[in-house]
């Protein structure tokens, strides 16, 4: 058991969820091991945003548990930090303040809390956009400061909304790759919602396959062989393409 | 950019107020004056320290109408706006407010508070607070809830995101109730210094025309508008210095 702690950032355990009649969840327990990066992947209503929310705790869950690093969660905590579909910034407020919100709100004194903020706007390279505002930046500058807002904080855990659906294509394949180095680099554990197939094979250590009525995870995918390859040649590894033919297999049925 | 949009501004008074002139010379009515004669006799009350006297009474209602306006209007507003069961406590008191036709209530005013201050300082708050309140409860019900939520996940408390999410998401919303409030303020000064007792500016309106002074009454008239106009542009001078990236609007 204790070994299972070790091993394990998040544990979900017979989570159910309901709104109202409508059962989002049932019954779903994963296991989401430390370092790596799980994705939740599935046809939209299958839950896995609902499943990440109760992880970062602005959820309650109806039934069951989340344990974070082995202990139960139920609200946000200091050890998970989130990044946005929509990317949640302030318009306000300009790019060093959105950055330094989530130390701002832990009570960090400012000249403190701007230099770790500068430190990450420098690693997701928004340098000289420090007094810029939101809407001056492109769709995918604004999500890499969602991203240096979450990474500011220092969170083992990194709870990921379809961070990558509300950019342009090629943004989202450097933003991929990008991901890939930071999973790499970073002793952190993502935990990422999507609904795109590749992507979801390409930036994962391990894939859950969810599924509705009744949400459930019908398969968990470990893809292995590329994952020590270069970046470039992945999106033609064999491995690659043939998970990616397996997963559209067993979803097709879903899409009406 | 300034210099053009300054340069437009002189040009649409010099238009209004050159056809004001024309009008006054050809003599579309006994009872207007030109935008000179009007102009003098302002300068004329300003020496004599007529018109100081008149604001002196004029802008005690108004303005301790408009800030109780603000204050309990933005208050209600944000509560209204973060409670469901107010707002179906409250918003309805507000809705009859400012629909109804307040120069149909003020007997009821001055028979209630008599026909001093307290009265005018009602009038000014029943012109102003309900679009206040009504606009800030709008405001704070339409904050994005994923920025919300990103101030939960941070570990905001209710009153981080209330302060730091809610009130500044809401202050574009909020400041236009504000500017509509306060000129809905000017009207009910006005109208109460007409309809409850004559004193300041309004006094100045009812006695010049009794007297067909009308110069004056239009000196009275242009001035209150002209107080009108530079407030409402301190205000929007404020909002802009206050949250400079929210005059972009949303994004997303």
């Amino acid at each position: 058991m204790s070994n299972d702690q070790i091993e394990n950032a998040v544990t979900v355990k017979n989570v159910y969820k309901n709104y109202g009649d409508v059962e989002a969840l049932r019954d779903l327990s994963l296991e989401f091991p430390k370092g790596q990066l799980t994705s939740l992947l599935g046809p939209s209503g299958c839950g896995k945003t609902t499943l990440l929310k109760i992880i970062a705790g602005l959820l309650p869950a109806t039934q069951g548990e989340v344990l974070v690093n082995g202990q139960p969660v139920n609200k946000p905590g200091p050890d998970r930090a989130f990044v946005f579909q929509d990317f949640a910034l302030m318009p306000w407020a300009s790019v060093i303040r959105n950055v330094a919100f989530g130390l701002e709100l832990r009570g960090v004194n400012k000249s403190e809390r701007e230099s770790i903020a500068t430190k990450y706007i420098k690693d997701v390279g928004l340098t000289g956009f420090e007094h810029s505002f939101p809407h001056e930046l492109s769709g995918g500058m604004r999500q890499r400061v969602g991203l240096a807002r979450a990474l500011s904080v220092d969170s083992p855990v990194l709870l990921m909304d379809e961070p990558f659906s509300a950019v342009d294509e090629q943004t989202r394949r450097k933003f991929q790759e990008d991901l890939l180095n930071l999973v790499k680099n970073e002793n952190k554990t993502f935990i990422f919602v999507t609904h795109s197939i590749e992507e979801a094979v390409y930036v994962s250590d391990q894939v859950a396959l969810l599924l509705p009525r009744p949400s459930r995870v019908s398969e968990i995918i470990k893809p292995s062989s590329f994952k020590n390859k270069d970046i470039n040649s992945i999106r033609k590894d064999s491995e690659y393409l043939d998970t990616v033919e397996r997963i559209w297999k067993s979803l097709r049925s879903y899409v009406e | 950019m300034l210099s053009r949009s300054f340069f437009l501004k002189i040009l649409s008074g010099a238009l209004i107020f050159g056809a004001w002139e024309y009008a006054g010379r050809v003599g579309v009515n006994y009872a207007l004056p030109t935008f000179l004669e009007s102009m003098k006799a302002l300068i004329d009350m300003t020496i004599s320290g007529l018109i100081f006297q008149a604001y002196a009474d004029t802008l005690r209602p108004l303005v301790v109408g408009v800030l109780i306006s603000a204050f309990i209007g933005i208050g209600i507003g944000v509560w209204v706006g973060l409670s469901e069961k107010f707002d179906w406590l409250i918003s309805p008191i507000f809705i009859i407010m400012q629909a109804a036709p307040l120069a149909a209530l003020i007997p009821l005013l001055i028979m209630a508070y008599g026909i001093g201050l307290t009265s005018k300082v009602f009038v000014v708050c029943i012109m102003a607070m309900p679009v206040i309140v009504l606009n800030t409860s709008v405001a704070v019900k339409n904050t994005p809830s994923s920025v919300k939520e990103m101030a939960r996940s941070f570990l905001g408390s209710r009153k981080d995101v209330i302060l730091k999410i809610i009130i500044p998401s809401a202050s574009p919303v909020i400041f236009a109730g504000l500017r509509l409030g306060v000129s809905a303020g000017f009207i009910g000064a006005i109208l109460a210094e007409l309809k409850i007792t004559p004193t300041g500016v309004g006094d100045i309106i009812s006695y010049s025309r009794m007297t067909a002074d009308y110069p004056s009454m239009y000196a009275a008239i242009f001035s209150i508008i002209l107080l009108a106009v530079i407030f409402l542009n301190i205000l929007e001078k404020i909002e802009d210095v206050l949250f400079k990236g929210n005059n972009q609007g949303y994004i997303s």
